[in-house]
């Protein structure tokens, strides 16, 4: 299985990422590459093998339902490039939120 | 546009609803940064649910609990084993750049809740295919009228622990889905799952909806599916769909086009014009790439653990409207109004029942008096000022005769006002039952004044006697009306006036 250039764009413009030309064409094969190599893993016979959710065999992790400490207003915003004191602030929002 | 009725719409309206709720925990789904509503923004985040690096993410017990909870009362299945997963994509309120959702495996699903309208218009069993917990996104809020370039983001709502119900496409008219969203709503409520509040964003729905148009031929046309959002209440819901039906119908007969000749549209509700309008659509935003979420184990939920939820589960809405009508001989449309209020005052008025032995009486009273005293003071049967003995206190002095109902009333609305009881207030209104003896002489005296009536009655017109009445609640107020017109024609008939 290798990958189109189409691909690659794609994959790019769902990460955000800003290819050029030339990226594109590096990527391409870098990435089909990538895929190859995992894809060796479909030449195994897996009927017997159960779906693997999650390496650890552990279950059932919880916490009770007790307040913890929450960070003040000022450290919450302490790492944001631009904030006015009691929100973050970013490029306008326009039009229907992503999901929820 | 208007909406053509159900019944003389060339078409059937197809809708399936996606209803998001938040639930009733102290604390966030993955840490304990408080879920209360109107905080100062920002206040309520930490290294967790701002998605900082290095920070983990724990399961609120309860809120799988409730969900747990919210899944079998909507009669799903619950899966042995259920897992979380990472939906990806950028918007500024979700800062981990994922939310943390159930994909393949969520941990229930084949569910139903039917509606049944009180006055038989129509019953829909409608079909759940999930019930998954995710968390909820943050809020941006951007002011377009002060022209301000930049969006302010307020990440308290952040984590906050979210069911999604995914209903069938089974809901047949804008009404219909309106009546489910009430029945959906009043179940979570008497569950206490979620407070469903819509205006603080606890609960949320969005609609998908089409047409499906019989042809000449037999044949059935399906138009586009389009997903409506932007809807702020249940009312806005109905108008929405009914709005969206006929717009799609119109397109139909204009261009033709059908179920899969275009992508899904995402239209917004715009509630002050009453129109849905074209939201922009990114291509790609259907691409979540979900995968496994490695930061949670998978939950497995045993046969006992079930057994145990349902058990301490309560009865729902549903199956106590039947009760009510079983066991205090109310209409199906008495009980739903009872059942619509609430399960405290559903217990209120079963102990009023039980104390005075007549559900009807009861629920009459409920309706007019306690319920109309609630909506006045914009206030719930758990601030009532009455204990349900006071009404049943007096609801038997009106059986005994000591005063009809219009004076009991009175007495009722006196209790309330001035937190008295039923016996102070009806001594001091001077409400004492009249003794028969005095009630007889009272009787006389009308009689000898009145010849004309008494030929009248005499002549065999009985509804004379109603002049009789008036005159002796005006010589005694407390007199009781029955008592007065039985008594009146009893002695006419004996001759002994
Ligand atoms: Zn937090």
């Amino acid at each position: 299985m290798s990958l189109s250039r189409q691909d690659v764009a794609k994959v790019g413009m769902l990460a955000r990422l800003a290819l050029t030309e030339a990226d594109l064409d590096r990527m391409t094969g870098e990435l089909s590459k990538i895929v190859e190599f995992v894809s060796q893993l479909s030449t195994l016979d897996t009927a017997d093998v159960e779906p693997l959710a999650h390496p650890l065999d552990t279950r059932n992790v919880f916490r009770d339902d007790e307040p913890g400490t929450s960070l003040s207003t000022e450290q919450a915003l302490a790492s944001a490039p631009r904030h006015d004191g009691s929100c973050f602030l970013v490029p306008a929002v326009l039009g229907e939120s992503g999901s929820a | 546009m208007t909406s053509p009725s159900a019944t003389t719409a060339p078409y059937t309206t197809v809708i399936g609803l996606e209803v998001h709720v938040q639930l009733q925990t102290r604390t966030k789904l993955f840490c304990g940064c408080s879920t209360s509503f109107g905080a100062p923004p920002n206040t309520q985040v930490c290294p967790t649910c701002l998605g900082l690096p290095g920070s983990l993410p724990v399961m609120n017990r309860r809120a799988f609990d409730l969900a747990l909870r919210s899944a079998l009362a909507l009669n799903c299945k619950i899966a042995p084993f259920t897992k979380w997963d990472r939906k990806n994509y950028f918007y500024p309120d979700l800062p981990k750049g994922y939310q943390i959702s159930q994909y393949d495996l969520p941990f229930s699903s084949d569910g139903s809740l039917e509606v049944v309208d009180p006055k038989g218009e129509f019953s829909r069993q409608v079909g759940i295919v999930r019930v998954h917990l995710e968390e909820d996104a943050g809020k941006s809020m951007h002011d377009e009228a002060a022209g301000v370039a930049d969006s302010r983001i307020d990440l308290n709502r952040t984590g906050t622990p979210l069911c999604e119900i995914v209903s069938e496409p089974d809901l047949r008219s804008p009404q219909e889905a309106r009546a489910w969203l009430g029945e959906l709503k009043l179940l979570l409520v008497y569950l206490g799952v979620s407070d469903c509040n819509m205006q603080e964003g606890s609960l949320r729905v969005d609609a998908n909806v089409n047409l499906h148009i019989p042809r000449d031929d037999g044949s059935l046309a399906k138009t586009p599916i389009v997903e409506i959002k932007n809807m702020n209440s249940f009312r806005s819901v109905e108008r929405a769909l009914a709005y969206e039906a006929a717009r799609q119908y119109e397109e139909w007969q204009a261009t033709g086009a059908e179920l899969g000749s275009a992508p899904k549209q995402t239209r917004g509700w715009d509630d002050a014009a009453g129109v849905t309008r074209g939201q922009r659509h990114k291509e790609e935003s259907s691409d979540y790439r979900y995968f496994p979420e490695p930061d949670l184990v998978p939950v497995t939920v045993s046969e006992e653990q079930v057994a145990a939820v349902r058990a301490e589960m309560g009865e729902p809405p549903a199956v106590l409207r039947g009760q009510l009508q079983e066991t205090w001989k109310i209409s199906a449309y008495d009980a739903d109004v009872l059942v619509n209020q609430g399960r405290d005052l559903v217990s209120w008025y079963e102990q009023l029942a039980r104390l005075t032995g007549d559900g009807k009486v009861a629920s009459n009273w409920m309706q007019q008096d306690v319920l109309r005293t609630l909506n006045e003071r914009a206030s719930t049967i758990a601030e009532f000022p009455l204990e349900p003995a006071a009404v049943a206190d007096i609801i038997g002095r009106i059986a005994k005769g000591d005063f009809d109902t219009s004076r009991g009333r009175e007495i009722f609305a006196a209790v309330v006002e001035t937190g008295k009881s039923v016996a102070e207030v009806v001594a001091e209104m001077g409400i004492a039952a009249v003794d028969d003896s005095d009630l007889e002489a009272l009787c006389r005296e009308l009689i000898a004044a009145n010849p004309k009536i008494v030929a009248d009655v005499q002549g065999g017109k009985e509804q004379a006697a109603g002049g009789l009445i008036g005159q002796a609640k005006r010589k005694n107020p407390n007199v009781n009306p029955g008592k007065v017109r039985a008594m009146c024609l009893e002695l006419i008939k004996r001759g002994e006036a």
